[in-house]
């Protein structure tokens, strides 16, 4: 079972991103969607040596729902950050995040969270993953925005893959 | 086909209210990457069409969709969450890339962070 399912959570998920995209439910869509989630992931084992432990659906729902507002939020301020720029130059500046979050994969979602969120971008880790260098568009107070970094972003990602 | 399929007002005006917005952010991320002046800062406008500007059109897109055709039409879902997965990787790579070819030509940016310097363990 788990030879032939290495990741079910995968094949799920490009079963369903096959039928979508062909927008169809036809015995042919519902096969070749079957086969690329059970090959997919086959082929694919040898590249990734680690398995992800996914837990608490609610805790990533609810994560879902936070950065998609964090997402608007920080495209307001960006954009106004932006049409002010001439007058009030952003307040830019690079921030030394120290993390708790080890996991290849909970990092690896939150270096997504961070470059989705406008007013940030991901820019360096370090070799034993216990700090992020992190650039931050409008930087107002570097402590609280360390202290809402780790406790909106990291904590949940903890709960999900630790 | 030919019949001239009429959606309702209130279709039209939410559908083009969407595209306009989506149309708004993007062009503010153009006029963002125009106008500032450092790699860095340039980093951030764009991502205001790759996540606001592309959800208010996929949402136009489903939303009108669904209405002509009488049942949800949701795969336009799909580009906004393939962005996401997609474009954090060339952001990342860009990033790195700056900070290297700062760092050797000794311009004023972080030194790496090799090890834990701010932590003990």
């Amino acid at each position: 079972m788990s030879r032939l399912f290495p990741a079910p959570l995968l094949s799920v998920a490009l079963f369903v991103l096959w039928l979508l995209l062909n927008l169809s439910v036809s015995p042919g869509n519902l096969l070749l969607g079957a086969v690329l989630g059970i090959l997919a992931p086959i082929l694919m084992a040898p590249l990734r040596p680690q398995h992800a432990h996914v837990r608490r659906p609610w805790a990533i729902a609810k994560l879902i729902g936070r950065v998609g507002l964090d997402v608007i939020h920080s495209n307001l301020l960006v954009a106004r950050g932006v049409l002010r720029a001439g007058s009030t130059p952003p307040r830019s500046a690079f921030v030394h995040i120290p993390l708790d979050l080890r996991d290849a994969h909970g990092l690896a979602a939150l270096s997504m969270i961070t470059t989705v969120v406008p007013g940030t971008v991901w820019s360096e880790l370090a070799l034993d993953r216990s700090v992020l260098l992190l650039h931050v568009f409008d930087l107002e107070d570097e402590k609280a925005f360390i202290e809402h970094f780790k406790h909106t972003y990291e904590r949940p990602l903890r709960e999900i893959f630790e | 086909m030919n019949e001239a399929i009429v959606l309702p007002f209130w279709l039209e005006l939410l559908v083009s209210t969407l595209l306009l917005l989506g149309s708004l952010f993007a062009l503010i991320g153009a006029i963002g990457l125009v106008r500032l002046k450092d790699f860095f800062q340039r980093m951030h406008p764009p991502a205001l069409a790759s996540t606001i500007g592309a959800w208010c059109v996929a949402a136009a897109s489903i939303l009108y969709f669904s209405v002509l055709k009488q049942s949800p039409v949701l795969h336009a879902w799909l580009i906004p969450i393939l962005l996401s997965i997609t474009v954090p990787v060339t952001t990342l790579l860009l990033a790195r890339a700056a900070l290297f070819r700062k760092r050797t030509s000794g311009e004023h940016v972080p030194e790496e962070v090799s090890s834990g310097r701010d932590r003990g363990n």
